[in-house]
């Protein structure tokens, strides 16, 4: 009986299937620093899927490349938190300078390549970067020096200082579920004892709604997940946390990851689930042994597993997949899309994944934070969740709070709170403008910080972004524009083209070469591509745009130049490559 | 249970821009329309073919929202407007995106006449293209002895795509990349046309609005003048238009 249990126990491979398309491809991109289209057709073959699926593949995704990148490859977050400029120096561009690369373009030996990528997710740890694909934080002048010595010494990774990799649990403030853990398993037992039917009930009643930021009520997605019929059916967490300003999973990843699968498995337990996926961001690879360890344990306990806590009948296995990077993915039917190893593009809406989801199964995705409040729930019941909070967002959110503020970290506050309460909190003085909810969500000016955090309000998936008076908000647009361009996945025309329309059209203004017309034109392009889109990608890509247009209009009149028309084309920038062609710099080779 | 089946077939209504238009349950409102011979812009779709619902043209307002009439399930009652001066200078301005991301040489491409992108532009009044050009460098592919593909003018439409996977059964085309990187591949090894077994009366070979996917010495067949987008408005060609009944066994 002890042998058979043991047998049974499952190993570190059966969190993680290294034969998935993903992880497949991520072992090649790690092992000879590119995916070769000779790899590329040797994993069809493997696969037994067409070349085209797997190309697509790679071409998708911006962790892998189809041209070496160097063996130190460092990829600088963009993000106005995390980002190579938010302290101030531009960090790319020394260590561009002190290793002799151009960004973007591996160095001639092969030893170092220089990109940017979007948000890390470690924007309370200062300016910084994957190296190799683990983070690297609190970027500075020094540091830079220091990292290009040992990037010429050719010091191995594992030899670089430790507290470089370092990434803190900041929290600042805790509310419902960032107290301290309760013993694992309790929520789950509980949830046992109730039985699937009183639990859900339990969820419905609670008034949880989905912590992603879309705020669908949790109780009924479980609840037609549940009633809907399929081969099987599956819970999907997602913890692709890719909006700019948000990190608050990747604390509770690495501090609450034991109540994170408790929520799922009460989930699985509720819909009739036997799989479940956690999707794990790429940039958050370095939390995966601690995650798989964190499963073990759950094994361990039988909290995971055969007949769960004693309770035949009851089977839930967890396995997590790795993305690689794609902001897109954080949309559920995306998600899910990569989880079934192809890009990740949104899929048609109806069917929705609740119905017809991985595998064209019921599925239940939800995110990080959701799963951790329900498993509160499950243990401390809904009347004390929904005590919290306001009457149509109860209980708790999680911020990310970071940018022009002194304490930047992860703070939980009941729902209602007001912008203002937050900043006094965080250290926040003289803030002109907070954006809430990320680049697709809100910026709000100093005369709206009275509004509240909640659905019914201001609403966010948890990331809060300070701009001090000094930060430049245009140059924040232009940030954002560049973001959704680089993301967009380019299924839909009004998003793949306008979004790159959107991104020329701010840079014109915030070199101050637009005309009054161009202001004109900006508005209408972010309308269309906001109304015409596909998916929530697009029909938030330019929120960022009509709100500063509404609340800062003096920011584009000052930018504007007064003539009736300026070329889209900077002409004199245009004449840039012909210059370094011909070697040439003279007062000929410019424009007046 | 006879009585179901009757209820499944028994047409329901909803209107578009006023009109009362009948549909079967399973349609899109684009179905619906077309079987009505109302017109609803489109280039990615195309009856027989799964819709994609990629190129936003058909976007209507259904009961007060934006939807892609080619994949959204017509409802009983459901009021759709269309027609409308807002909705049609959005069409403009997807069109004359569709330009400028690609690279289009009209005066000189064969497709001209019987493409449906420049139709589109007749259709819709476009008399520029409003836009920079992005001038993009795509590659072209000229290793099939009869079907040539010219990426610089794919609207990356995915008819050739579902073409392949699902009429003609080779799986040929994909698209691959993010963004404006987005790009037609085929599904070869070398990632070569010439390696694939596409032939020249393959339906993929033959769906592309545009001047991208051409048959080798056929495309000066008619002269310029008496080509499809010479005589009749793309309004008037989409109500014929339906992927050969050979591909019906395979649905």
């Amino acid at each position: 009986m002890l042998m058979l249990m043991m047998s049974r126990t499952p190993l570190h491979s059966a969190n993680f299937d290294k034969q998935h398309l993903l992880h497949r491809l991520y072992a090649l991109q790690h092992q000879n620093c590119h995916i070769s289209t000779e790899s590329v057709a040797q994993v069809a073959g493997e696969f037994n899927l067409p070349v085209s699926q797997v190309a697509a593949v790679v071409d998708f995704y911006s962790f892998f490349y189809r041209e070496p990148v160097g063996r130190y490859h460092m990829l600088l977050s963009n993000c106005t938190s995390c980002g190579y400029r938010a302290g101030g120096i531009d960090v790319l561009e020394k260590l561009c300078q002190n290793l002799n690369v151009i960004p973007g373009i591996t160095r001639a030996d092969g030893q170092v390549s220089i990109s940017e990528t979007s948000c890390i997710g470690m924007c309370d740890h200062g300016a910084s970067m994957l190296i190799n694909g683990m983070p690297l934080v609190g970027l500075d002048e020094k540091k830079v020096t220091q990292i290009a010595r040992l990037v010429s010494e050719q010091t191995p990774l594992s030899k670089w200082p430790r507290d470089w990799f370092r990434i803190g649990c900041p929290i600042q403030k805790r509310g419902l579920l960032l107290r301290d853990n309760s013993r694992s398993g309790d929520s789950l037992i509980k949830a046992l004892t109730a039985g699937p039917q009183h639990t859900l009930e339990q969820i419905v009643h609670s008034g949880l709604r989905g912590r992603g930021g879309a705020g669908f009520s949790t109780g009924r997605k479980w609840q037609f997940c549940r009633e809907a019929a399929g081969d099987a059916h599956y819970v999907v967490c997602n913890a692709d946390e890719g909006e700019p300003g948000t990190f608050k999973d990747r604390v509770l990843l690495q501090c609450y990851a034991d109540a994170l699968f408790e929520g799922m498995a009460i989930c699985a337990f509720v819909v009739g689930a036997k799989r479940g996926f956690l999707y794990l961001r790429g940039e958050y690879r370095y939390l995966l042994n601690h995650l798989q360890e964190t499963l073990e344990r759950g094994y361990k306990k039988n909290l995971l597993g055969r007949s769960i806590l004693g309770h035949d009948g009851f089977d839930f296995d967890i396995e997590i997949v790795v993305g690689a990077g794609a902001y897109i993915c954080g949309e559920e039917s995306a998600l899910i899309e990569s989880l079934e190893g192809k890009p990740g593009i949104p899929r048609i809406r109806p069917p929705f994944p609740v119905t017809h989801g991985y595998l064209g199964q019921p599925t239940a995705a939800n995110n990080v934070e959701t799963f951790i409040a329900a498993a509160y729930i499950a243990n401390d019941g809904s009347e004390r969740f929904s005590a919290v909070g306001t009457e149509r967002s109860t209980g708790s959110k999680i911020l990310s709070i970071s940018g022009d503020c002194r304490l930047p970290g992860v703070y939980e506050y009941p729902f209602g709170v007001s912008i203002q309460q937050v900043l006094d909190d965080c250290g926040g003085d003289n803030v002109q403008a907070v954006q809430i909810g990320g680049p697709a969500g809100a910026l709000l000016a100093r005369r709206d910080f009275h509004r509240q955090i909640s659905f019914e309000d201001v609403s966010t998936g948890g990331s809060f972004l300070v701009f001090g008076e000094k930060h430049d908000l245009l140059s924040v647009n232009q940030n954002f524009a560049h973001f959704f361009a680089h993301e967009s996945c380019g299924f839909c025309t009004p998003c793949r083209v306008g979004t790159q329309l959107l991104e020329g059209s701010l840079k014109k203004i915030v070199d101050g070469r637009a005309v009054a017309a161009d202001i004109d034109e900006i508005e209408q392009l972010s309308k269309l591509v906001m109304r015409y889109s596909h998916c929530g990608l697009g029909h938030t890509a330019a929120n960022h745009i009509l709100d500063s247009l509404k609340h800062f209009p003096e920011l584009f009149g000052k930018r504007t130049v007064q003539q009736a028309f300026s070329p889209q084309v900077d002409l004199e920038a245009a004449l840039e490559t012909a210059r370094q062609i011909t070697h040439r710099d003279d007062a000929d080779a410019h424009l007046e | 249970m006879a009585r179901e089946a009757t209820k499944a077939t028994e047409p329901n209504n909803l209107t578009i821009d006023g009109q009362t238009v009948p549909f079967k349950a399973g349609q899109t409102i684009m179905d619906a329309a077309l079987a009505a011979r109302i017109y609803i812009p489109h280039l990615c779709h195309y009856p027989g073919l799964k819709p994609a619902g990629n190129c936003r043209l058909c976007v209507v307002e259904a009961n007060g929202k934006s939807v892609a009439a080619c994949i959204t399930p017509a409802q009983p009652g459901q009021q759709v407007c269309s027609d409308t001066s807002e909705l049609n200078a959005a069409r403009l301005a997807i069109t004359q995106m569709l330009f400028v991301e690609g690279n289009h040489i009209c005066p000189s491409c064969e497709k001209s006449g019987n493409c449906r992108l420049q139709a589109m532009g007749y259709y819709l009044g476009m008399l520029e293209e409003h836009f920079h050009q992005f001038n993009p460098r795509r590659e072209i592919d000229a290793s099939h002895p009869t079907v040539l593909l010219d990426r610089d003018r794919c609207i990356l439409c995915d008819l050739c795509v579902r073409a392949s996977r699902d009429v003609d059964k080779k799986n040929v085309f994909a698209i691959a990349g993010r963004g404006i990187h987005a790009r037609l591949i085929v599904n070869t090894a070398s990632g070569k046309l010439g390696d694939s077994n596409i032939e020249a009366d393959d339906l993929a070979a033959n769906i592309c609005p545009v001047g991208a996917i051409l048959i080798r010495e056929r495309s000066f067949d008619s002269p310029i003048g008496e080509r499809i987008y010479d005589r009749l408005s793309i309004s008037d060609t989409a109500m014929t238009e339906h992927v050969p009944d050979k591909g019906k066994d395979h649905d």
